[in-house]
């Protein structure tokens, strides 16, 4: 690693501040958990009305920090300094007296209570009966104000995911947020509600509100923010870095990963075979009885990538689980290698040669109270060479076997007894994708399989992903990563409300084209108007 | 005529404890707690109220010292829920075991073990004038002891607090999503802590109710499943104090049936109609198991990162 040459170049851009008055100083920062240090030394400086980004990978110790700063951690060392003055920040009340605002990655919303009671909740000016109305009205002229008109009245539940986020910030200005964090906020978004919420974050600053950004997403930084400060294994790489001195993308990526990064993934042209997986006018109903899938209809030939984007929300997910057996499809067909696998077991799916990276790694991929090797004979465990006659388990082979595993998906663990819930998400993943890959698909079907890993794990598994398309397998890609989709897919159909809204050549795909398709605008339409 | 006014003054008191013990642990409930050893609350409740009331020979007193009691012994249960997170269900089954162990002793020790009950002060029915003379209704809803009125007068009460009030809001909101109401400032310790605390308030008065104002003794056992039964009530009654009202009369008035269908002597053995509130309470529960406000974060503690 080059640590030498970025002390250098942290004290370069240490001189050149923008201008303006200080309202945040964090010194020296260290948070240890046990004997993990999640930040070591951390400084960091913000000035009144900037948008500054905290950028890093997953597990660089951003949210560690912000929760520092928030109240929710006690640090182990260093000092917080807000608007001058040193504080000590014991728990978030206490922050959020101080004009502190943070907007959780998860929202800290309560779906079944209505969207001006989570604004009030614990909001020290409440009387000890709640005057919801009066609260509502002071709410709904604030969301006038900045453009985020919400139903104070509605459920949260019934919102949308961009609007939830709307209402997590109203809910920090509502207690006079000042400063405001934004924990990665764009990962839920669209590319539309990516526009609207940096259109918000300008109005915001305009007013002399100040913003910390915190994201691993290189070109948003680019876009909205006006400083950077980089941290990479807990520890400052840049330190204030003026966004306008930064010459592209590439620059802060290998600040943030320490080394050279290739941001584009490598592909050569595909050279589809026979077709493996048919899929024809495929209906299904989702878990609350609506119609989720509408006569869909493709087919992917081996050594091929077929991309699925959209919005969440619009079929993907009862697609994959159709496809896998996991839900009934009310009509139509599937064909596997030309065998008929509509409305089977998962078990007699899989035996054709499938499998599968699920959307959440977590709750469908492994088995956190598990250990490695137990995880990884989840699949095959009943067959040899990890069962013998008998239906013993062979722990011997499988350990053996899931050392192998280990070291060629590049999967970091102290052993193959580690829980898997002890890993880190990247190498959960990096886990799940090499039990799936080790048994050489015919088919591979992969859902969000970059989803909340850092840059260096989503190259590595999305070089993967083109590795077994060259090895002859046909690639079900279903993502939410717009850059994703076109980067790796060959061909692109674009799903909204269940229908197919249109199949687009990677050469010709681009955000405008699929954006139109995902917000359920066709072609010809969007020509005619 | 005399029939229905009799079998509606029977179905509010035997609603009564029912509705007491469940008016405090839809609160505890609500936060997120549930708490099995609501049964075992109100038994240390009906003896202390006895106990209470042949020391102070006042009933009144007696049901203040049964509250008290109460609070005192789900502290225990509190503190091992909420404080060290420990299971809800061993340590409410716990408290039941430990409750009727603690009330058989203590009864024996105080008024020995074969002798007659001692006479004390119970609650009388309490007849309010005008309203207590209309035909039909009105001997059986206002010729009632005290705590019969107070319960029912409570409901809207505790509607209010559950539902318009800064506390009732923080409580909900401690029951869904715990870690949210931290970021906002929330103490969820606090909260919950304290809403079990309250349901001790209630289920004392429940257990005292019990004992002094159904019987006029305490006996071994006497409550004999109430406090599941009022836990079930909070369930079928969708986890508000109106509903908890509701679920109460109906089981409130499976126990009035009860004696009834017995007299009627209808070839029914009597052990059947014993099994008759606790059936319905198994069959509402199966009805209502889909339709919920039933806390999304119930049971679980909460754990702070």
């Amino acid at each position: 690693m080059s640590e030498m040459n970025q002390e250098v170049s942290v004290n370069e851009v240490k001189e050149d501040r923008v201008a303006g008055k200080e309202i945040l100083r964090m010194v020296n920062v260290s948070k240890h958990f046990a004997q993990v240090v999640a930040n070591k030394d951390v400084n960091l400086t913000v000035v009144e009305g900037e948008v500054h980004a905290l950028l890093g990978e997953n597990g660089a110790g951003k949210s560690t920090l912000m929760n520092v700063l928030y109240g929710l951690y006690a640090p182990s060392a260093g000092e917080v300094y807000y608007k001058g003055e040193k504080v000590e920040i014991h728990s978030p009340g206490q922050a959020i007296n101080l004009g502190i605002g943070m907007v959780h990655q998860h929202f800290m919303l309560i779906p079944a209570l209505s969207a001006i009671e989570n604004v009030v909740l614990g909001y020290e000016g409440n009387g000890t009966v709640l005057d919801l109305k009066a609260a509502a009205k002071t709410f709904s002229d604030m969301s006038k104000q900045y453009g985020m008109a919400i139903d104070p009245w509605m459920r949260v539940e019934q919102l949308s995911v961009g609007q939830q986020q709307r209402l997590e910030i109203l809910k920090a200005l509502y207690r006079d947020a000042e400063l405001l964090i934004l924990d990665e906020p764009t990962a839920v978004l669209t590319p539309q509600e990516v526009e609207n919420l940096f259109d918000i974050i300008r109005q915001l600053t305009k007013e002399g509100k100040t913003i910390i950004f915190i994201s691993h997403k290189l070109n948003e930084i680019m876009t909205i923010c006006d400083r950077c400060t980089v941290l990479r294994n807990g520890r400052v790489a840049a330190e204030g870095l003026p966004v306008k001195d930064i010459k592209n993308a590439n620059q802060l990526a290998e600040l943030m990963v320490g080394q050279t990064v290739n941001l584009k993934t490598d592909k050569s042209v595909a050279k589809p075979g026979e077709v493996v997986l048919q899929v024809k006018n495929v209906s299904a109903l989702n878990d609350r009885k609506l119609q989720a899938l509408n006569d869909v209809s493709f087919e992917i030939r081996a050594g091929e990538i077929l991309g699925v984007a959209g919005v969440d929300g619009n079929g993907q997910s009862e697609l994959v689980k159709v496809l896998t057996g996991l839900i009934p499809a009310s009509e139509g067909q599937v064909r596997i290698s030309g065998v008929d696998c509509i409305n089977k077991s998962p078990k007699q799916i899989l035996e054709h040669g499938v499998s599968h990276i699920p959307e959440d790694r977590q709750k469908m991929g492994m088995i956190a109270a598990m250990n490695l090797r137990e995880n990884i004979c989840l699949m095959e465990y009943d067959r040899m060479p990890y069962s013998g006659k008998g239906g013993l388990l062979r722990w011997s082979w499988i350990d053996e076997h899931s050392r192998e595993l280990c070291s060629k998906y590049q999967v970091r663990t102290p052993g193959v007894q580690e829980l898997a819930g002890n890993l880190s998400g990247g190498n959960q993943q990096k886990l799940v994708v090499g039990r799936e890959l080790d048994r050489e698909p015919k088919l591979l079907i992969a859902v969000h399989p970059s989803r909340g890993l850092d840059i260096g794990a989503t190259k590595y598994i999305q070089s993967r992903i083109v590795e077994e398309r060259d090895r002859g397998a046909a690639v079900l890609l279903v993502s939410t990563e717009l850059d994703e989709v076109m980067d790796l897919s060959d061909r692109i159909i674009v799903l909204y409300e269940g229908e197919i809204m249109g199949t687009i050549e990677q050469k010709d795909a681009d955000r405008n084209a699929l954006g139109l398709l995902m917000a359920g605008i066709k072609n010809n339409e969007a020509q005619a108007g | 005529m005399q029939g229905i006014t009799s079998f509606l003054q029977a179905t509010l008191r035997l609603a009564t404890p029912t509705l007491l013990a469940s008016l405090g642990i839809v609160f505890s409930e609500r936060a997120g707690i549930v708490n099995i050893g609501t049964e075992g609350m109100m038994l240390i409740g009906a003896l202390a109220g006895v106990m209470g009331s042949y020391y102070t020979g006042s009933v009144i007193l007696g049901t203040l010292i049964a509250m008290l009691v109460t609070v005192l012994f789900v502290s225990i249960f509190g503190f091992f829920t909420v404080i060290i997170k420990a299971d809800q269900t061993v340590i409410g089954t716990g408290m039941n075991i430990l409750a009727a162990g603690l009330t058989i002793t203590a009864n024996r020790a105080v008024f020995g073990a074969s002798t007659s009950p001692p006479s004390i002060d119970v609650f009388d029915s309490w007849r309010i004038p005008l309203l207590a003379d209309i035909p039909v209704i009105g001997p059986a809803l206002f010729n009632q002891p005290i705590p019969v009125y107070l319960a029912f007068l409570f409901v809207p009460i505790a509607g209010f607090i559950m539902f318009r009030t800064n506390t009732g809001l923080k409580l909900r909101a401690v029951g869904e999503n715990p870690r949210a109401c931290d970021t906002v400032g929330i103490s969820v310790t606090k909260v919950r802590f304290l809403a079990v605390l309250y349901s001790g308030v209630l289920a004392g008065f429940a257990g005292a109710f019990v004992s002094m104002g159904q019987m006029s003794f305490f006996t071994e056992g006497i409550i004999s499943g109430g406090g599941f039964m009022a836990v079930a009530a909070v369930v079928f009654g969708n986890y508000t104090p109106r509903g908890v009202m509701f679920s109460s009369l109906v089981f409130g008035a499976a126990y009035a049936l009860m004696p009834r269908i017995q007299a009627a002597s209808m070839g029914i053995p009597g052990q059947f109609i014993l099994m008759l509130p606790y059936l319905i309470t198994i069959i509402a529960l199966c009805l209502v198991i889909r339709r919920s406000n039933r806390p999304t974060s119930s049971a679980v503690p909460y754990i702070k990162e």
